[in-house]
C-alpha cells in the first residue's frame, strides 16, 4: 500500500484556513478556525501512523497489512479534548455576548492606560484609533458598529460620569 | 513501595475532586476539609516519593501493567519528585487561603461548589505532567490542568474575566495544537511516543527532522511557560482572576513549561543545537519583562511581569546545559514557585486592605497595617535577590555557572540577569514606597474619586460601605444577572452593565477613602475603622512567607538535591535505565 498525497493537501488546507480564523477578531471564527486546526492535527496524527491497512487488534488480517492502532487512539483522546474545550469556548462567547452584546476580543484598557502614559507608542497602532481606510479587511463594520454605540452611550450618559472616563493621571516619579 | 506511591499524586485530587463535586455547595464544610485533606496527602506522598528517589534514583511504573513501550509509564525521578513536592506545598497553602477568603467574604456570591474540584483537577494535572514517561500523556496533563485553569480564570464570569480568560484560553490552545502536531511528527519519525526510548531513537534522525522537532516542541513549552516573545498573553490574563487563583498559576503554570523544556533540552534532545536561541530568548525575556513591570501601576500587572521577567533566569541555566547551570535552574524554579504564589497572595491581602491594587490609590499602608508591610517586604527583597535570601542564592548559583561556562553570549546574560535583578528591585521598591511608605494624604486620586463618587451616586458615598475587597466579588457577580435581565435592548443592557460597573468603581474608590483619612485631620466625618483582615488568609499567607524564608535556610540540602537531580538529567541514563529496568532498549 502506498502513502496517498490526499491527505497532506487536506492538511495543509485545513492548517491554512484554520490560521485565517484564528486571526479574526470575531470570536466564532475564532473557534471555528481552532476547530478546523483540531481536525488539521488529528489528521497529522492519522498520516503519521502510515497508510491505511485492516482493522487492528482483532486478528481478521496479517499483522503486516493492519493499521497503526496507536494514533487512532491519540486521535480520540484529542477529539475528545477538542470537543469538550469547544463547548467550553462556546459557553465563553455566549457569556460575553450576554455581558456587552459583543463577541470579539475585547481591547485590553489597563495596557491602553499605561501606553497612554508615554503617549507615543502602542496606541499609535491600534485598530480601533485608525481611520476607518486604513484598518484591516473584516474588521471595518465590526468596530464601526462599536463606535456608533460607544457614540450612542456616550449622548445618553452626557451629563454623568462613565466607567471608561479617563483615571487622573499618575503622578510622576520622585 | 514508590511503585504504589508514584500514581497517588496524580490519582489522589483527581478522586478527590468527584467526591468534593458529589457534596457540591450543600456541604460547603465538608467539601473544604476533603480538599484539604487530599492536598495534605499528596504533600506527604510526594516528600516520600521525593525521599525515595533521593535516596534509590529514578523509578519507572508501568500503569495498568502493560509492558513498557506500550503502555503508560509514570516516571519520578529527582526533578520530577522534587517539582510535585514544591507544586503541593503551595497548592495547599493557596487552598487554605481560599477557603479563608471564602469564609470571610460568604460563599453565596461566589460558584464555590465548583472552585474546590476545579482546584484539585488543576493539581491532578500539574502531577501528571511532572511524572509523564511519555510525551502524549504529558499531552494530556497539561490538558488537565489547562482546563482546570480555563474554568478558574473565568470564575464567576465577569466582563473582565471573560475578556481576559478569552485570551488565555485562546493561547493556550493554539500551543497545545502545536505539542499535538509535533507529537504526531515525532511518532510518524520514530514510531513510538515513550520518551525513554525517544532519547535513544530521536538521535538517530537526520539533523534537519532533529531540529524541526525540538523547534516544535520547544515553541509549545515557550508559550505556555511564558518565554518572550511568546509571552504577552501572561501579563494581560493572570492579574483579573481572584487572588488565590492567581497565585496558583503564577506559581505553578508556567513551571510546568518550563519542566517540560528542560526534559526537552536533556532528556530528548541533548545536542544544543538550539542554546543560543535559547539563551538570547532568556536575556529578552528577563530584560524586556522587567522594563514592563517598571511601567507598570498595578500591583498584580507588576508581579506578572516579573514573573515573566525571571522565567528568563530558569531559561538561562537550561540554556547552558551544563550540570551547574541546570541545578541553578532547578533550584530557581522551586525558590520562584513558592516566591511568585506568596506575593500574589500578599496582593491578594493588599488590595483587601487598600481597597485596589493600583499602586497609585494605596498608600499608608505600613500604618494601616504592619503585618501586611511585614509580609510584602520580606517576599519581595527575595524576590529582588537581597543577599540572605533564597533568590540571592539562586541567581548567584545561575551567574556562577554563566561565568564557568566562559563564552562570550553567558557573560552577556550574566550582565543581563544582574541588570534585571536591579530593575526588579526598583519595580517592587516602587510598590513599597508607594503603597506602603508613603503617607496616605499624598494619594493623588483620593479627592477625585470621592467627588466622582459622591456626582455619580449620592446614595452610595455616605454611610459605611461594604468592605473593599469582598463587595468588589458580589458586584461583579451582580452586573451580570442585571446585565442579563435588563432588557432585550442591546444599548439598554449594555448601559445597565456600565452602570453596574460604574458603580463598582465608586464604591472601590470611596472604599480606599478611610486608608487616607486616617491622617486627614481636617475631614473627620469620614473616619471609620479598618477592617481587620481575616484570620485564615494572614496565617496562610504568612506561613508561606515563613516557607519562603525556611527555603534560605534549607538551601543547602535542596540545593544539593537540584545537584544530583541535574546530573541525572545530563547522564540520561538513570532516566532510560529506569523504564527499561537495565535492558537494551529496543
Amino acid at each position: 500500500m502506498t502513502p496517498t498525497v490526499v491527505l497532506p493537501v487536506i492538511i495543509g488546507g485545513l492548517y491554512a484556513a484554520g490560521v485565517y480564523l484564528l486571526l479574526d477578531r470575531s470570536l466564532t471564527r475564532v473557534l471555528l478556525g481552532f476547530l478546523l486546526l483540531g481536525n488539521a492535527t488529528n489528521l497529522l496524527l492519522l498520516s503519521s501512523g502510515g497508510a491505511a491497512g485492516s482493522a487492528p487488534i482483532l486478528g481478521y488480517g496479517d499483522p503486516e497489512e493492519m493499521s497503526d492502532p496507536l494514533p487512532q487512539a491519540l486521535i480520540l483522546t484529542a477529539i475528545v479534548i477538542t470537543f469538550g474545550i469547544a463547548a467550553f469556548v462556546l459557553a465563553l462567547i455566549y457569556r460575553s455576548w450576554r455581558l456587552v452584546r459583543q463577541e470579539v476580543v475585547g481591547v485590553d484598557e489597563e495596557d491602553r492606560r499605561v501606553a497612554r502614559r508615554s503617549g507615543m507608542d502602542a496606541d499609535e497602532i491600534d485598530p480601533d484609533d485608525l481611520a476607518p481606510e486604513d484598518r484591516p479587511a473584516m474588521h471595518a463594520d465590526t468596530l464601526a458598529a462599536d463606535d456608533d454605540a460607544e457614540r450612542g452611550l456616550a449622548r445618553h450618559y452626557s451629563g454623568i460620569a462613565s466607567d471608561d472616563v479617563d483615571l487622573p493621571t499618575p503622578r510622576s516619579n520622585p | 513501595m514508590i511503585s504504589v506511591l508514584t500514581p497517588l499524586p496524580v490519582l489522589l485530587p483527581l478522586l478527590g475532586a468527584a467526591a468534593a463535586l458529589l457534596v457540591g455547595g450543600r456541604h460547603p464544610g465538608i467539601q473544604r476539609t476533603l480538599s484539604i485533606l487530599v492536598l495534605s496527602a499528596v504533600l506527604a506522598v510526594s516528600v516520600a516519593l521525593l525521599l525515595l528517589a533521593d535516596a534509590d534514583g529514578a523509578h519507572a511504573v508501568s500503569v495498568g501493567g502493560w509492558t513498557v513501550p506500550l503502555g503508560i509509564v509514570l516516571v519520578v525521578d529527582r526533578l520530577s519528585a522534587l517539582m510535585l513536592v514544591v507544586a503541593a506545598t503551595v497548592a495547599l497553602g493557596v487552598l487554605v487561603f481560599a477557603v479563608g477568603q471564602g469564609a470571610a467574604d460568604g460563599d453565596e456570591e461566589t460558584p464555590i461548589s465548583i472552585f474546590h474540584p476545579t482546584f484539585l483537577v488543576l493539581i491532578a494535572g500539574v502531577a501528571n505532567a511532572f511524572l509523564a514517561g511519555d510525551l502524549f500523556n504529558l499531552y494530556v496533563g497539561f490538558e488537565i490542568l489547562l482546563t482546570a485553569s480555563y474554568v478558574l480564570l473565568t470564575l464567576g464570569g465577569s466582563a473582565p474575566r471573560i475578556r481576559a480568560g478569552i485570551t488565555y484560553i485562546i493561547v493556550s490552545l493554539l500551543s497545545s495544537l502545536i505539542f499535538l502536531a509535533a507529537i504526531g511528527l515525532v511518532y510518524a519519525s520514530t514510531g513510538t511516543v515513550n520518551m525513554a526510548q525517544l532519547a535513544v531513537r530521536l538521535a538517530e534522525l537526520p539533523d534537519g527532522t532533529q531540529l524541526l522537532l525540538q523547534s516544535m516542541l520547544l515553541i509549545a513549552f515557550s508559550i505556555k511557560a511564558a518565554v518572550f516573545p511568546l509571552s504577552a498573553w501572561l501579563p494581560d490574563s493572570y492579574p483579573t482572576a481572584p487572588a488565590p487563583v492567581t497565585a496558583v498559576f503564577a506559581g505553578l503554570l508556567t513551571k510546568v513549561g518550563v519542566y517540560a523544556i528542560i526534559r526537552t533540552q536533556t532528556l530528548l534532545f541533548p545536542g544544543g543545537a538550539l542554546d543560543q536561541v535559547l539563551m538570547w530568548a532568556a536575556l529578552a525575556t528577563m530584560v524586556i519583562g522587567i522594563l514592563g513591570a517598571v511601567a507598570q501601576t498595578d500591583i498584580r500587572r507588576i508581579l506578572s511581569f516579573t514573573l515573566v521577567s525571571h522565567i528568563g533566569y530558569m531559561v538561562f541555566g537550561i540554556a547552558l546545559a551544563s550540570t551547574a547551570g541546570l541545578a541553578g535552574a532547578i533550584f530557581y524554579v522551586v525558590h520562584h514557585i513558592a516566591i511568585q504564589t506568596t506575593l500574589f497572595l500578599v496582593a491578594g491581602l493588599v488590595e483587601r486592605q487598600g481597597g485596589s491594587t493600583s499602586v497609585d490609590r494605596l498608600g499608608g499602608l505600613a500604618k494601616a497595617s504592619p503585618l501586611l508591610a511585614v509580609l510584602y517586604f520580606v517576599p519581595a527583597m527575595n524576590l529582588a535577590g537581597i543577599p540572605p535570601f533564597s533568590g540571592f542564592i539562586g541567581k548567584l548559583g545561575l551567574l556562577e555557572a554563566g561565568v564557568a561556562d566562559g563564552g562570550s553570549l553567558p557573560i552577556v546574560l550574566v550582565g543581563g540577569g544582574a541588570l534585571t535583578s536591579l530593575l526588579t528591585l526598583l519595580a517592587i521598591s516602587r510598590v513599597w514606597n508607594r503603597a506602603f511608605w508613603r503617607p496616605p494624604a499624598q494619594s493623588p486620586a483620593d479627592d477625585t474619586f470621592r467627588a466622582a463618587a459622591e456626582a455619580a451616586g449620592p446614595q452610595l458615598a455616605p454611610g459605611p460601605m461594604p468592605g473593599p475587597a469582598d463587595e468588589q466579588q458580589p458586584a461583579s457577580e451582580k452586573q451580570p444577572a442585571g446585565a442579563g435581565t435588563a432588557t432585550g435592548n442591546g444599548s439598554g443592557s449594555r448601559a445597565e452593565a456600565r452602570r453596574a460597573a460604574w458603580e463598582r468603581h465608586t464604591a472601590v474608590a470611596t472604599a480606599t477613602a478611610p486608608v487616607s483619612d486616617g491622617l486627614d485631620a481636617g475631614d473627620g466625618s469620614r473616619e471609620r475603622p479598618l477592617r481587620p483582615l481575616p484570620q485564615v488568609m494572614v496565617a496562610s499567607t504568612a506561613a508561606m512567607v515563613v516557607l519562603t524564608v525556611g527555603l534560605t535556610a534549607l538551601a543547602g540540602p535542596l540545593y544539593a538535591v537540584a545537584e544530583r537531580g541535574a546530573e541525572d538529567l545530563m547522564d540520561r541514563t538513570p532516566y532510560i535505565s529506569s523504564v527499561f529496568g537495565g535492558e537494551d532498549v529496543p
